[in-house]
């Protein structure tokens, strides 16, 4: 900051307005750790916001074209590790659809039961987060322990917690288990009940509402513009949602509403959120109903499946295909193609170019995050220094997709 | 569903699309650089087209075919429900001279999407008003989505610390010896103590 | 509570007892009281908070609760996530404004040594900037590794001990172990959480 000491009339009140130039970040308990944002303040109004990522930028992109296709997995578990299965998933079907594989009915069931647990594990963790970071502890404490029990879930059925690595081209890396629609069951009332008492108790809280309220108001064209998709242009009333507007698996069989806002301010985004878990589980269920209890999960294709370990150790023919599946990678035909699902902050797109080799030639992410975070710049301006919170967390920034 | 747009582009604008195909049931048409901003505002007004969102700009390196580099947008179309992938081919094998036109001022998002396109593959968008590295720091040399930077070359920006800093060699830090650090070794520090005093 | 705080007996000409005594007591004060700077960065995160929350309640149970944003009122930097070469002069940066005595987890695979991520972008570990006390292991470590970690580092404190030490699985199914997973695994969660 400049110094004050300009030479003021005696008498003539006006202090120097000498704009402020405040750094937040990238360490800063709002920023989650990975953006920074150049404030520059005239008292406490924000003039003009500059926001820098890149500050978790982890070479995604590069990392894959150095393996295999399948090799891809774990990296995109780790794009965003708030709702992991949904990228493994976007990923395997943006393979599949290169390969012309469609996986068998009780794997696209399992598929979407896994990927609408996390989509709820994701907006519980946002709300929560968003929550937190204005004050309220206890939703966050109650919505994380709602969490814990989607992710026992996903670890029962996955053996981890957080990055379950679990897709795989052509199917999953292993059939449900016997317990699993009973746990799910389980589980998801038990966190519908969690939300329904979080929810009472946030909306009922004048202050919370106050700060939510009216800001961070966006059009809905403006939200186009900038590519926004997902809970936070439905917040602006635009009911644009992947699932209903190009079904992929099964979506277009179950029957599921598209909560949208009216004005697209951040209680919209909150609330939208809220009403997308309640959805989940409406999908969930339904799911869970016509999933067949037997039956292959997985592709019968030696293309790219990997042999019953059975016939690696026992037969010759499959040891080496196993051998050749694990070295050269699944061979994908030589082309272009973008497969896009909706993940939990909006459109997943995966933009894949192959050689015809066991190798990517290229993958492209498109992180919702990426795009939802270019517009926070627009969102900020004009608006107080403590709305930066709401509104960033309304964004739902995840770092990992967002920086690639 | 969209060979329509692909069949009106062809009709308006001729010899300006290179080629068009339609793999994987993505319709894709490639473009002359040149002709870049006219079709893209050509599909964003057009009442027929109406892409009202542009999903993805991206670079492609395609080492060893000149032009070098794509730029390969997803357009996408609320109201029509179409979407169109569109390419354009620059740069010659050294990757110069890879320029095209900014789509900023017809759709917002292009603003971010073109600095990391340029931030990776050191594709120049003209006309783009703030065209500064995004993901990398300013600091660094290079563009490492080009196929050929080296995927392991750092460029630090702190030095890393020494072995005689650390006091331990460096590529040994962490104990990874058979009975170090075992959660249930930390008797031994209670061991320690005792030995000591 | 075992901390190390042992009575000695000295003779005469000997005047290192009030010393060890002080550094005893100090230690068991100090792995008691740690007040923490979360760097939170990456994926890590998650189970940080998954870590801080309810059930695992992981930090409050070791009087590491509290955190505190300002590096120069914390002595214990969390390290959780990767840190890119972009990120790697504020971390520097954070660690150099902390107050003596200080300790550094390092939280996760990425934090420990980089990870998969053996690129461009990646320091390898952040033992290459700042000198590290535990390392937690794991893509992410579960909460319970951390705990041990955190169990870890109260001894390291209470001994005055500095070298790096690393957290290890407890039951190592390459050692023999799998009897005591497969108790765990059929006894434990299945019909905890079913109920
Ligand atoms: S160790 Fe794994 S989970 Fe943790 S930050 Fe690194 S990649 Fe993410």
């Amino acid at each position: 900051m400049e110094s004050l000491d300009l030479e003021l009339d005696e008498g003539h009140l006006e202090l120097p307005a000498e704009p402020m130039r405040l750094m937040m970040g990238p360490s800063h308990p709002a920023m989650h750790g990975t953006v920074r944002c150049i404030v520059d303040l005239s008292g406490e109004t924000i003039l003009k916001v500059d926001v820098q990522i890149g500050y978790l930028h982890r070479g995604f992109e590069k990392m894959c074209e150095r393996g295999t296709w399948a090799q891809v997995f774990p990296y995109v578990d780790r794009l965003n590790y708030v709702s992991p299965m949904l990228n493994n998933v976007g990923y395997a079907l943006a393979v599949e659809k290169m390969c012309g594989i469609v996986v068998p009915d009780r794997c696209q069931w399992y598929r979407m039961v896994l990927g609408e647990l996390a989509r709820i594990s994701d907006h519980l963790t946002c709300d929560g987060a968003m929550a937190m970071e204005l004050g309220a502890f206890t939703p966050y404490l109650w919505l994380i322990k709602a969490r814990e029990m989607i992710w026992d879930v996903l670890e029962e059925e996955t053996g981890a917690r957080l990055t379950h690595s679990f897709g795989r081209i052509g199917g999953m890396a292993k059939p449900p288990t016997a317990q699993f629609k009973s746990l799910v069951r389980h589980s998801v009332s038990s966190v519908l009940r969690i939300v329904d008492e979080s929810e009472k108790m946030l909306l009922k809280n004048r202050i919370f509402i106050d700060r939510l309220e009216n800001v961070g108001l966006i059009s809905a064209a403006d939200a186009i513009s900038l590519a926004w998709t997902g809970p936070i242009l439905r917040a602006t009333g635009v009911a644009y949602d992947i699932r209903k507007t190009q079904p992929y698996l099964k979506y277009d069989e179950v029957d599921f509403d598209v909560p949208v806002g009216t004005k697209g301010d951040t209680l919209d985004r909150f609330l939208v959120r809220l009403a997308e878990i309640r959805q989940s589980a409406r999908i969930i269920e339904q799911c869970l109903v016509r999933m067949a209890d037997e039956g292959p999960v997985n592709v019968d294709d030696p293309r790219v499946m990997l042999p019953e370990k059975e016939s690696v150790y026992g037969t010759i023919e499959g040891t080496i295909q196993h051998f050749k599946l694990i070295m050269e990678g699944a061979k994908v035909p030589k082309g272009e193609v973008y497969s896009y699902t909706e993940a939990g902050n909006g459109e997943l797109g995966f933009y894949l170019v192959s050689d015809g080799s066991g190798t990517p030639a290229r993958v492209r992410i498109r992180p919702p995050a990426f795009t939802n975070t270019s517009g926070l710049s627009q969102l900020l301006e004009g608006r107080m220094i403590s709305d930066i919170v709401p509104i960033f967390g309304s964004i739902n920034m995840i770092g990992g997709e967002c920086d690639h | 569903m969209s060979k329509a747009v692909l069949q009106k582009l062809q009709a308006t604008f001729g010899a300006a699309i290179l080629e068009t195909h339609s793999q994987f049931g993505d319709d894709t048409a490639v473009v002359e650089p040149s002709h870049w901003l006219a079709i893209a505002t050509f599909l964003r007004d057009d009442p027929a087209c109406a892409f009202e969102m542009m999903s993805d700009l991206c670079g492609v390196d395609r080492l060893d075919v000149t032009p070098r580099f794509e730029v390969v947008i997803h357009l996408n179309s609320l109201s029509k429900g179409h979407r169109i992938r569109l390419k354009t081919r620059v740069g010659d094998e050294d990757g110069e001279g890879a320029q095209v036109a900014s789509l900023v001022g017809l759709w917002k998002t292009a603003n971010w999407l073109e600095r990391e396109a340029f931030d990776m593959f050191g594709i120049t968008f003209q006309t783009h008003p703030d065209l500064r590295r995004i993901l990398m720091y300013p600091e660094f040399v290079g563009y490492p989505l080009r196929k050929d930077y080296p995927a392991e070359k750092t460029q630090p920006l702190v030095a890393y610390r020494t072995e005689e800093e650390a006091g331990v060699p460096l590529d040994k830090q962490a104990p990874f010896g058979p009975h170090e650090g075992m959660s249930f070794a930390r008797n031994d520090f209670t061991k320690r103590a005792e030995d000591a005093n | 509570m075992n901390a190390p705080l042992k009575s000695v007996t000295l003779d005469g000409n000997q005047n290192g007892f009030a010393t060890t005594k002080l550094d005893a007591l100090l230690g068991w004060a100090r792995k008691w009281s740690l007040f923490k700077y979360p760097f939170v960065t990456a994926c890590c995160g998650m189970e940080f908070m998954a870590l801080t929350s309810p059930r695992f309640d992981g930090t409050a149970r070791f009087g590491a609760e509290a955190p505190r944003f300002s590096p120069r009122q914390s002595d214990l930097l969390w390290v959780v996530g990767t840190i890119s070469q972009r990120q790697a002069p504020v971390l520097k940066r954070i660690y150099e404004q902390m107050m003596e005595p200080k300790w550094v987890l390092g939280f996760g695979t990425c934090a420990s040594s980089g990870g998969f991520y053996d690129n461009y972008t990646t320091v390898a570990g952040i033992d290459k900037i700042i000198p590290c006390d535990v390392y937690v292991p794991g893509c992410p470590p579960r909460p319970e590794a951390v705990i041990d970690g955190l169990m870890l580092l109260q001894d390291k404190i209470a001994t005055g001990d500095r070298t790096p030490r690393i957290v290890k699985p407890r039951f190592d199914p390459a050692q023999g172990h799998q009897e005591q997973l497969v108790q765990l695994r059929t006894k434990g969660v299945i019909d905890g959480g079913a109920k």
